[in-house]
């Protein structure tokens, strides 16, 4: 196996998915000659030209709608949006037509369609090229919503989501793009939609986490173990489908649990794990369910202290698990 | 400008044209008798008086060329070959309906007529009518996306923005703007910059200003074939304007007082249908073949509300379907 960084392994991901189908399209800002800001299809336009990589204006509503009308007709569109920020003007094609065509029409057609952008902090990006979008998008019944945190699961994720017949949205950790790298094997393979991964496996806190923050809970997990705390950690990889299973699971064993995110705390993803936990684990549960969470205002500052004290971080969360350990 | 003169069809055309603002009109006038009826719940938005726009488009389509429109898109849908029945049945929101009852009178969908939606967020189908278009140009298939939307949507900066990419791609799509001079309750003409809210934005797109009286289905059909035959033959996008007038108000529940009665009734003397009958009579046509059109339609319509009052409300286990891929809502959730 090779190892690749994470965007090596998303930009191989896509093209694969090119050589193997050809429905398969690639369009989005600077996606073309570019390469896209981050390069993720970097040598994309090149190998397959005008026709499959395709430069969009700015607009991103329009980037998704015609993704849609493009799906309907039978391609598969792969759509970058250039930063998770900027993927509200799209909020109406997503939410009231990519999600709804399936239902709308009673299953007559549908927009299986992927939306990549790249989300999250800790880049200096400041109030509009940091957030983290996914609690509006997982709320919506029609959408997949996927977060991968490894390169391989970046790659083998992609793959599903390309092949899936809904519209899934896929969330990179820009931090993530260069910063992390994994064993990424050659040729085919994919990792299921739906399925969460225990990484780390332990026996007294349950740490439920994703993307970055799924990184940043096993460097918690290390840091507690020295204290002889027991954490097991969830990687979720998938949001929407919810893998609720490995979920209960895990707290039914742990019986405690700390959800981790790093997007606002308030109705949060983190939110929805929790009131299910409630819901249908609270026989099992020692201690309460508790969010480590990005606080409550409106963007991600840009001072770098301000920044990372917006950010979720390994020793936040520790102190989380510590404090859920001694409950 | 393009001409509107009308073009000579021939007879089979234009009882064609004819017969499909006849089955629009009686089955849209039956619909609203039956809003009253409390057959037809919710809301219902009547194109009554705007047949000739349908007609005179669906005429000139491939069966497989894409239809995109708005929540005022019963005359759409029929004109497309949507058979009445499972439309009244999804008006009524019953089992027998397009969709079973999800989607009701604003949301009409028959994938198998091409029929791809009736869109109720304003302007949010033409970035999608573009992608259809699209699709068609990377398949090589030679369909054509039609994409009507109301007078309204052309302030709506999705308007501009697929207007602008499809005449950069070349695509082969036909944007038809339906002026029927309000935007809900508001006269369009309050509220935009220009005289004609389609054709004066056209030229900012390299495309040509074309305006037709949408009253006319000859003059329809033929801007029709004209721009659907510019789309096929590679030569790129049009945009249409379409004059024309809602004989009623914005939805069921609007008598539309706010337009001056002059205004009113010049355009109902202008009724596409009833003008069309005096221009088919005046060729020669027999007044007896266009009284059975119309005893036809009006037994469809009458067969269509029977089939659908006997059609019963659909099972409440349905609203958990088709949400995924796999035919659920609650995909391994």
């Amino acid at each position: 196996m090779a190892l690749k960084t994470f965007i090596e392994a998303v930009r191989e991901g896509l093209r694969e998915e090119m050589v193997r189908d050809e429905s398969v399209i690639v369009l989005g800002e600077d996606v073309g000659k570019k390469g896209g800001v981050f390069l993720a299809t970097d040598g994309l336009w090149t190998e397959f030209g005008d026709d499959r990589v395709i430069d969009t204006p700015l607009s991103e509503s329009q980037i998704v709608g015609t993704s849609i009308g493009a799906a309907i007709g039978g391609l598969r569109p792969v759509a970058e949006i250039q930063f998770a920020d900027f993927i509200h003007p799209a909020f109406n094609q997503l939410v009231s037509e990519a999600a709804r065509l399936r239902y709308r029409s009673n299953n007559g057609y549908s927009a299986p369609m992927v939306v990549r952008a790249p989300y999250g902090g800790g880049v200096h990006g400041a109030l509009y090229h940091s957030q983290s979008v996914e609690a509006f998008y997982t709320h919506v019944p029609g959408l997949k919503v996927v977060v991968p945190s490894t390169p391989y699961d970046a790659k083998g994720l992609l793959r599903s989501s390309i092949r899936d017949d809904d519209p899934v949205l896929f969330f990179e950790h820009k931090k993530m793009y260069r910063s992390v790298r994994g064993d990424v094997p050659e040729g085919e393979y994919t990792v299921p939609l739906g399925k969460a991964q225990v990484t780390h496996p332990g026996t007294q806190v349950t740490v439920i986490a994703y993307g970055l923050m799924a990184h940043y809970a096993l460097e918690a997990a290390d840091r507690v173990a020295e204290e002889n705390i027991s954490v097991e950690v969830v990687d979720l990889r998938t949001l929407r489908p919810l893998d609720k299973e490995t979920v209960l699971d895990s707290v039914r064993k742990t019986g405690k649990c700390l959800i981790v995110y790093e997007d606002n705390r308030f109705g949060g993803y983190g939110a929805e794990v929790a009131a299910i936990i409630a819901e249908e684990a609270f026989d099992y549960l020692d201690g309460p369910v508790t969010r480590i969470a990005g606080p409550d205002v409106p963007g991600v500052p840009y001072n770098h202290v301000l920044e990372e004290w917006f950010m979720v971080n390994p020793e936040k969360i520790a102190d989380g698990i510590r404090k859920l350990a001694a409950y | 400008m393009a001409t509107t003169k009308p073009a000579l069809a021939d007879l089979d055309l234009r009882l064609g044209l004819y017969r499909v603002m006849v089955a629009c009109r009686r089955f849209e006038t039956r619909a609203q008798e039956l809003f009253f009826e409390g057959l037809v719940r919710g809301t219902t938005h009547l194109g009554i008086g705007q047949e000739a726009v349908a007609a005179g488009f669906a005429a000139a389509m491939r069966a497989d060329d894409y239809t995109f429109a708005t929540y005022r898109g019963h005359n759409h849908a029929l004109a497309r070959g949507t058979p009445m029945g499972p439309l009244y049945g999804e008006l009524f929101g019953r089992a027998n309906g397009l969709m079973g009852g999800k989607g009701g009178s604003m949301h009409i969908t028959s994938a198998e007529h091409h029929m791809m939606g009736s869109y109720a967020i304003v302007g949010a189908h033409l970035p999608i009518a573009l992608g259809a278009a699209w699709s068609a140009q990377y398949r090589k298939s030679g369909q054509v996306a039609v994409c009507f939307f109301g007078d309204g949507t052309t302030n709506i900066g999705a308007f501009h923005e697929a207007l602008n990419l499809a005449a950069v791609w070349k695509a082969p799509v036909v944007f038809v703007c339906e002026n029927n001079q309000y935007m809900e309750y508001t006269a369009i003409a309050a509220v935009t910059a220009v005289a004609r809210p389609a054709a004066d934005r056209a030229s900012a797109y390299g495309l040509e200003p074309i305006v037709v009286d949408g009253n006319d289905v000859d003059a329809v059909h033929e801007v029709a074939v004209a721009t659907l035959g510019r789309a096929r033959g590679g030569d790129g996008p049009s945009l249409v304007e379409a004059i024309t007038y809602r004989h009623g108000g914005h939805s069921r529940a609007d008598p539309g007082t706010y337009r001056p009665a002059d205004e009113v009734s010049s355009w109902l003397a202008r009724d596409p249908i009833t003008t069309y009958r005096a221009r088919l009579e005046a060729v020669g046509v027999d007044a007896a073949d266009l009284d059975r059109i119309e005893a036809e339609a009006t037994a469809k319509v009458a067969a269509a509300e029977a089939a659908a009052r006997e059609a019963p409300e659909p099972s409440p286990d349905v609203i958990e379907t088709e949400v995924w891929a796999d035919g659920s809502s609650r995909w391994r959730n």
